[in-house]
């Protein structure tokens, strides 16, 4: 197993698999009366929540808590880091306490390779700037897996803003990886240069991916993007890159519908697509706990 | 004033001979030479250049006192085998008056370690919005010649014309930062395949281009002087290219870093490795070599950036940008450019590679030209200012971050061995260094 998990590079096929194979273990806790297991006591995991996230945040702690493991949030709010501590600093703090493993959330890109330089415990990259989200990657293939049985030669396409997505990167990565096929589809704005050296395929057509698909993964488009040219209205991207109930009809008919959260309805996803029964969006958020339990476990459990 | 023998040296890497140095200024050059009571100073097989000159460095002071002063970035020039560096004007306060060049001059005077001649800010606080007192700054007991906003871009087309042209009157240059701004807004790295994988803005190499062929137009329709800093694209190249055969009076400058380090270092998030323009891609080192050997890029200048530890141990989005380069651009630019034939001794300079005579050409002798430096230079021969160097070709010196002189540690070269190593260097026929330490 690997020290830490920065991205999803860093996990090769049979690591990969063997996450996926351990969070179905994993989840099968979820339905017991007692969901916990023992295997942790004694750890400390750190959540370093330097961006707001509630649900990765609550998501990881729930998996931290269901391994026995003690659990601190170190938000960045109303402690030393607001008040200007450098990571630097901040990391040498969790080191002096004795992290076993941080799990770090943070605006800047390369921010979790920059602490793992600074302590000796496992870093998890629960998601860093436009560049990764491993853990992400890892619960959609999980969730793919459940639902489709395999990932080798799956068809995926993954849409919208693939320039500033770190759900985009980690999945190409991972999901390549494991056999998958990856289409982007997106605006030419939104995709980045240089991504013709990655192992996937390019559209800027969402109809003529639609029909041949087994899961179309939707990407939030943040707010921001709106308005600095990238395209020219909101409405135009529904139109054009939007999951609407006509697009959706035409979608075969085991494929499914992905979502990372949190949805703009009506934007990329028709409120009608996302309810529907071939959506995961639920199921994803209850798959992240268990692919955390699993990363954890795996990073945490082979050290005395 | 003393006088020194220098024995055995080779001028531009050329036979033995010994070289008189007295009140200043080389007084004899011929083997067994000597005047009475000269200090020997054994140069047994070193090569003999003119004193390196930088066209741009940072040496931060006044401002940032913390990351490097006029002395310390002197000493770094000294050791690094520069006899003169020209200083940028991004301080703070900016050096866009002659009371602020005038200060930088007698700093750099004071210290006494290279002749350190102050750049003046083309506009205003670098906000490009209006021109600085350019006439005052030439006027002023620093007789500045180069003018620039380095750092950012004078990207105001009218204003960067009105410059190139009012310079005109007292043989100025403007030395432009090619970047459009509009095009680089957040931007942290090279935009490329690297950037795609990082996830970290990209800044485009027609961000440069763009700037720079708009630039060689104007400065042909105004009959201007233009010099532009630290180019870094294989885009850039075809353009001045043009621009030369053009008869455009355009000069430009090459770091050392661009000619050996790439976008990939990026992979380890390090800041030490964040500078702007960034570092490119293989092809754009590839061709920065090619056209530094071939003149269409003039000169090697250091851009010697020091930064504190707490402006580079963090994240890299936050870290800002720039690496130090005064010790280490003479090795860097043997290891990338030099023949490897001679750098022990004998041998004919291959493709796309420079003898000593065009090291010495584009360290030394034309920056000293563009910055109008009249005594620097000058390859020692009789009655020639004594601003020399000596280095040992043989030598590999493997670069330490804390044996640097600067006040900062951002070397981007730390542990990497590279060839060639400054033996001393003379300042107006004074050593400032002698067998590779700083003599003050």
């Amino acid at each position: 197993m690997i020290t830490h998990l920065l991205s999803a590079a860093d996990l090769d096929r049979s690591t990969a698999t063997l996450v996926l194979d351990t969070a179905t273990e994993m989840a099968t806790v979820a339905g017991r009366e007692v969901k916990k297991l023992p295997t942790l006591r004694g750890r400390t995991v750190v959540n370093l929540f330097y961006e707001d996230s509630t649900r990765t945040r609550t998501s990881f702690e729930v998996a931290a808590k269901r391994l026995s493991a003690d659990v601190i949030n170190f938000s960045a709010k109303g402690s030393s880091v607001s008040k200007g501590e450098s990571l630097k600093d901040t990391a040498l703090t969790l080191q002096a306490m004795g992290a076993d493993a941080v799990v770090i959330r943070h605006s800047a890109s390369g921010a979790p390779h920059r602490l793992a330089r600074w302590v000796d415990g496992s870093v998890v990259n629960a998601g860093d700037g436009t560049h990764e989200h491993p853990t992400q990657a890892l619960l959609d293939a999980y969730t793919m897996r459940s639902r489709l049985g395999t990932l080798e030669g799956l068809r995926v396409a993954i849409v919208g803003d693939v320039l500033h997505s770190r759900v985009a990167r980690s999945n190409v990565l991972l999901l390549a990886t494991l056999g998958a096929k990856v289409t982007l589809v997106s605006p030419p704005t939104l995709l980045p240069v240089g991504v013709g050296a990655w192992p996937c395929a390019v559209s800027y057509d969402l109809d003529a991916v639609l029909g041949d698909v087994d899961v179309v993964m939707m990407l939030r488009v943040q707010r921001e993007r709106m308005n600095d040219s990238y395209f020219p209205s909101a409405r135009e991207y529904a139109r054009r890159y939007g999951l609407d109930v006509a697009r959706a009809a035409r979608l075969p008919e085991h494929a499914i519908v992905m979502h990372p959260g949190p949805m703009n309805r009506g934007m990329e996803i028709a409120p009608e697509v996302a309810d529907s029964a071939r959506a995961t969006i639920v199921e994803q958020v209850a798959n992240g706990v268990s692919v955390r339990m699993a990363v954890l476990y795996l990073l945490l459990g082979g050290k005395s | 004033m003393s006088s020194f023998v220098l024995t055995g040296a080779r001028i531009l890497g050329a036979a033995k001979t010994d070289i008189v140095i007295t009140d200043g200024v080389v007084a004899e050059v011929a083997p067994g030479a000597s005047a009475p009571g000269a200090t020997r100073i054994d140069a047994d097989g070193l090569v003999a250049l003119p004193g390196l000159v930088d066209l741009h460095t940072h040496l931060r002071e006044p401002g940032r006192e913390d990351a490097e002063t006029v002395e310390s970035g002197s000493r770094a020039a000294a050791l690094g085998g520069y006899t003169a560096v020209c200083a940028m004007a991004n301080t703070d306060p900016v050096a866009d008056t002659a009371g602020v060049v005038e200060q930088v001059y007698r700093l750099g005077r004071d210290a006494g370690l290279a002749h350190v001649q102050p750049i003046g800010a083309v506009t205003v606080g670098l906000a490009g919005e209006r021109l600085a007192e350019l006439g005052a700054m030439a006027d002023s007991a620093a007789a500045v010649r180069i003018f620039s906003d380095d750092g950012h871009c004078v990207s105001d087309p009218r204003l960067m014309r009105r410059a190139l042209e009012y310079v005109k009157a007292f043989d100025g240059v403007i030395a432009q930062h090619a970047e459009e701004p509009r095009l680089t807004a957040g931007a942290q790295m090279h935009e490329g395949e690297w950037s795609a994988r990082l996830g970290l803005t990209g800044w485009p190499a027609v961000a440069e281009e763009a700037i720079i062929a708009r630039d060689v137009l104007l400065a042909e329709h105004v009959g201007a002087r233009l010099h532009i800093c630290h180019v870094s694209t294989a885009g850039s190249v075809e353009i001045l290219r043009w621009a030369k055969a053009r008869g455009i009076r355009v000069t430009a400058e090459v770091t050392p870093h661009h000619l050996l380090l790439t976008d990939a270092l990026a992979e380890s998030y390090d800041p030490v490795f964040k500078v702007n323009p960034p570092l490119r891609t293989d092809a754009d080192v590839a061709a920065l070599r090619a056209a530094l050997a071939d003149g269409v890029v003039d000169v090697v200048a250091t851009d010697h950036a020091p930064h504190t530890v707490e402006d580079k141990e963090c994240e890299w989005p936050y870290a800002r940008p720039g690496m130090l380069g005064l010790q280490t651009a003479l090795p860097v630019v043997l290891h990338t450019m030099l023949d490897p034939a001679l750098l022990d001794g004998g041998g004919e300079p291959g493709p796309a590679r420079l003898d000593w005579d065009g090291v010495a050409e584009r360290m030394s002798r034309r920056p000293a030209r563009i910055a109008g430096l009249a005594g620097h230079g000058r390859d020692p021969a009789p009655g020639v200012p004594a601003n020399l160097t000596l280095v040992d070709p043989a030598a590999r010196v493997t670069v330490d971050g804390g044996e640097i002189a600067s006040r900062s540690r951002n070397t981007p070269y730390a542990g990497r061995t590279l060839p060639g190593r400054v033996v001393a260097t003379f300042l107006a026929g004074a050593p400032t260094v002698l067998d590779g330490k700083a003599q003050r």
